[in-house]
């Protein structure tokens, strides 16, 4: 065990674990963010997908003692009420099915919109193929992505 | 095996059903999730107004009917008796009850109901029923409501009950006279309730037929701990599951020694599930292995670090005598065989059947009809297609899980279940508590697609907070969920059709297979359309645990029999959608046989629909590779064209159209998202979707060797298009996901020139 002080949702918290522990169990069995899910445990769902800084990064095979300095957003850390466009898109657009991938679907849209604020199809299908929906809401989550582009 | 087909799609005369349920109180009456306090979930979208709402929300609520609420300050609470899965119940079917209600959806919040089969139904979800088998009790409920609102404010006002008049949740009258629902609530919550209660004319929908944002979205936008593996309490602890590593092989020995030691771990042991002798009450009690060993302790990383840590002896099954009772009450005794399966041996079994080879028993005759046998002798030609399709596994984005809080003289079990009414009786008999002592929470489901019918996983957990006497929730990996599923069977189908020499089809005859159950549904599409018709089945017992994937049998059905008819078009020198809408004329007109399961009008209008909206066979579109199938199941009509491409070496779907006809449409836009979602499935399963097996064991564990359909090859668009009648409605979960896989056979042969026959089609692409 160790002790870590990180920098998530723009709080620093301080977590006693396994240096091996990844990202996704610190946020969800320590940090009671459960909004980050748990999906495969080897980077191919998506559905554990946070913001390193910035960037869209699947917590599931990231361990804790990598983050150092970093600063970590998770879907609780977006908006906590749902004011984020992205958020806002994937509501008018009545996205969700079950639910369950959506947020990390969430996490991966919001940060390919940062760095590309008007991303073509090929760009949107690069940067979300890593997202598994199980329900098949792709269309929906293109059209929700297009909307926040302006 | 071969009721269970039939069985989820009339679930709702099950004996499971509610019906004689036992009375029963919660010993919680809230029903709070993680986190503490009532999820509530809103009908209006407002940004940050929704969380000012719920901070500010009433506490007075007056009771009308089981399923609404009302405050002073007239919010309406509507409480859903179903379990949501993403099929987005918890939207529809508040909808139903707000209609009649004749309330104002904006002031609308639903609530997820508690386990009650007395005053919620049977509550499950599952074979597309939750629409069809609460239409007319949720109206009523609305409507009974409203009754009871005007007959107080009659009463207020000492005027006559027929002079009130309701809107948008006002009651008024002529006098100039009004008040909100809220005023009216207490005053109507003192009045019995009404029964006989007139409903409003479809043509006067408001809320119904207009399409209403998700309640729960804002929730999963945000994060909110909706799901089962979501949920916690305090001194809470999690516990994972080592299970045999192959279908046929059992626990021999295990040493924890070195795992117990590990930080965090409270206990580290062996349980069965059922015990020697216990009879397994149907097709609830499906588990995949009987004895485990469970791995519990603080955190989730440092459990899964423990498990690792095990060693693990295994043996041999060997041949298995299971008792059952069946759902009539019948008790059925079940060899299961200690054959440790390869799918090239699989294989080469069905191949036997499907040919005769094999020394069993015959193939068991489910429909005939005229004289096959001659017909078949007499034709000028016979057309003989085999069609193969494998296990499937559900790959619920949520893995399995459950909590249980077992107590020596109660219970709490909380988690995704489909119908917890089917597992109640089997955690009475696990836990020796009465069903009053057993709460039982249905958390929303991170996806379902049958898997959660069957709730192992809930008996699993409460074994183990039995054992341990502490609140704990079970978690199955992504591989634990993944190789040892609860699969769609693997199926084979051999159809045969005989011309005569005018090219007329004379005869048809299906002959379906499967391990361990056969796909067949005899009394449907083209039975009643052909003279000389036979359809038999046979089925190979296997110890690898099977049970219902969307649409049972169809998903497989649609794929074989639509590809199969095109054949028979082209060999008829008939346009696809020509030759069935010609059959299905013949069974409007003059039907062959009396049990035809299907409507052949509402068959025909789908067809006809989709020939519309395509612009099937128009000029402009000639130079598209173009599928069309149409199928019917869980009473709705689908059919589907599909405009492929070749991409990089592979084939692409583009573009669909999609015809459907499932009655009155309830929220049309949520309605346009399942056949979406249905239509991006069938894709992905049909190219791609296989769980093989060697020595017993799955070959796939995980998505990086399971391959399932992503965003860039998900169709570029979907045109959907509804029916438009005024039909009572029916779930659209399962109808519009079989013709898919057929539509897109049939767009492979325009593609490629090749028929395929065997899924997952893409296996046979070199770059695939």
């Amino acid at each position: 065990m160790a002790k870590y002080s990180l920098k998530i949702n723009g709080k620093t918290q301080q977590v006693d674990a396994d240096p091996s522990t990844p990202m996704l169990w610190v946020l969800r069995d320590h940090l009671n963010l459960p909004g980050t899910k748990y999906g495969c445990g080897m980077a191919q769902c998506g559905a554990c997908t946070i913001h390193l800084d910035g960037n869209a990064t699947r917590s599931c095979v990231l361990p804790v003692s990598a983050i150092g300095k970093s600063a970590i957003t998770t879907i609780e850390g977006l908006s906590a009420s749902g004011t984020h466009p992205v958020q806002k898109a994937w509501l008018e657009h009545d996205v969700a099915q079950c639910g369950y991938c959506q947020t990390g679907q969430i996490m991966s849209a919001a940060a390919l919109l940062k760095s590309n604020p008007k991303p073509s199809d090929a760009d949107i299908d690069a940067a979300m193929s890593g997202n598994i929906c199980r329900c098949g809401t792709y269309l929906r989550i293109k059209e929700a992505i297009k909307a926040v582009a302006p | 095996m071969d009721n269970t087909n039939n069985y989820i799609e009339n679930l709702e005369n099950s004996p499971s059903g509610g019906k004689g349920a036992p009375s029963r109180r919660s010993f919680l009456k809230s029903s709070a999730l993680a986190g503490g306090g009532l999820m509530l979930s809103f009908s209006w979208f407002a940004e940050a107004k929704a969380a000012e709402k719920i901070a500010n929300l009433p506490e007075t609520w007056s009771e009308l009917t089981g399923y609404i609420k009302i405050t002073p300050e007239n919010v309406i609470k509507i409480f859903c008796p179903n379990p949501e899965f993403g099929q987005n119940v918890m939207t529809s079917l508040p909808m139903m009850v707000a209609e009649e209600l004749d309330c104002d959806w904006g002031n609308v919040v639903v609530e997820m109901g508690t386990h009650d089969n007395v005053k919620f139904g049977p509550q499950f979800s599952g074979g597309s029923n939750s629409i069809k088998m609460y239409w007319k009790p949720l109206r009523n409920a609305g409507a009974a409501a409203r009754q009871m609102l005007m007959e107080a404010t009659a009463q207020t006002w000492g005027v006559s009950v027929g002079e009130i008049t309701t809107k948008a949740g006002v009651l008024s009258h002529s006098s100039g006279k009004s008040a909100t629902y809220g005023e009216m609530a207490a005053k109507a919550a003192t009045i019995t309730v009404p029964k006989n209660v007139k409903l409003k004319a479809i043509k006067d929908f408001t809320i119904i037929s207009n399409s209403q944002k998700n309640t729960e979205g804002l929730k999963v936008v945000t994060g909110k701990p909706l799901f089962g593996i979501d949920y916690k309490v305090d001194g809470m602890l999690i516990a994972m599951i080592q299970h045999p590593p192959a279908f046929g092989m059992k626990l021999k020995s295990f040493d924890a020694t070195a795992a117990k030691k590990m930080p965090g771990i409270k206990d580290i042991f062996s349980f069965k599930l059922f015990d020697e002798g216990y009879e397994l009450s149907g097709f609830a009690d499906t588990r995949t292995f009987n004895e485990m060993v469970a791995i519990v302790g603080k955190t989730t990383w440092e459990v899964m670090n423990a498990r690792k840590k095990i060693n693990f002896q295994w043996e041999a099954t060997g041949e298995v005598k299971e008792i059952s009772k069946g759902w009539r009450g019948e008790k059925i005794e079940t060899t299961v065989p200690a054959r440790i399966e390869s799918t090239a041996n699989q294989l080469e079994m069905m191949a036997e059947f499907a040919d005769g080879r094999h020394p069993a028993k015959p193939a068991k005759q489910l429909r005939k009809d005229g004289d096959p046998e001659a017909a078949f002798k007499n034709a000028a030609q016979v057309i003989e297609r085999t069609y193969n399709a494998p296990f499937l596994a559900h790959n619920c984005m949520e893995p399995m899980n459950f909590f249980a809080h077992v107590q020596d003289d109660k219970a709490l079990v909380a988690g995704p279940l489909q119908g917890p009414a089917w597992m109640e009786p089997t955690l009475m008999k696990l836990l020796n508590l009465p069903a009053d002592k057993i709460e039982i929470q249905m958390t929303r489901m991170g996806g379902g697609f049958g898997r959660r019918a069957y709730g192992s996983y809930a008996f699993e957990a409460a074994r183990i907070s039995q054992k341990l006497k502490a609140p704990i929730k079970l978690i199955y990996t992504r591989e634990d969920d993944m190789t040892y599923g609860i699969y769609r069977p693997m199926y084979t189908a051999t159809y045969r059709a005989a011309l005569d020499a005018n090219k007329n089809l004379i005869g048809f005859h299906v002959t379906g297979g499967g391990i361990p159950e056969n796909p067949i549904h005899a009394n449907r599409f083209p039975a009643g359309c052909i003279d000389n018709y036979l359809a038999d089945s046979w089925e190979i017992p296997t110890n690898i645990t099977v049970g219902f994937f969307r649409a049972p049998g169809s998903n497989f059905n649609a794929a074989a029999e639509q590809s199969f008819l095109d054949e028979v078009a082209a060999a008829m020198g008939k346009d696809p959608i020509e030759m069935r809408l010609d059959l299905l004329k013949r069974a409007k007109e003059n039907p062959v046989g009396k049990n035809n399961d299907y409507d052949a009008s509402r068959y025909a209008g789908v067809l006809e629909l989709l020939k519309e909206k395509s612009g099937w066979g128009k000029p402009e579109n000639a130079g598209k590779k173009r599928g069309v199938a149409a199928y019917f199941c869980h009473a709705a009509y689908a059919g589907h064209v599909v405009d492929m491409v070749m991409r990089d070496g592979l084939p692409y779907v583009e573009h669909v159209t999609s015809a459907v006809d499932c009655g009155v449409i309830i929220n049309p836009d949520a309605a346009r998202n399942m056949v979406e979602g249905a239509v991006v499935d069938g894709i992905g399963q049909s190219f791609y979707g296989a769980l093989t097996h060697k020595n017993g064991a799955a070959e796939q564990s995980n998505f990086h060797n399971y391959r399932m359909i992503r965003h860039n090859e998900a169709p570029k668009k979907i045109d959907v298009h509804f029916v438009q009648n005024e039909i009572d409605p029916t779930g659209l979960g399962e109808p519009p996901f079989p013709p898919v896989f057929g539509a897109v056979a049939n767009a492979l042969f325009k593609t490629t020139g090749k028929r395929y026959y065997n899924q997952p089609f893409t296996k046979e692409f070199s770059n695939s």
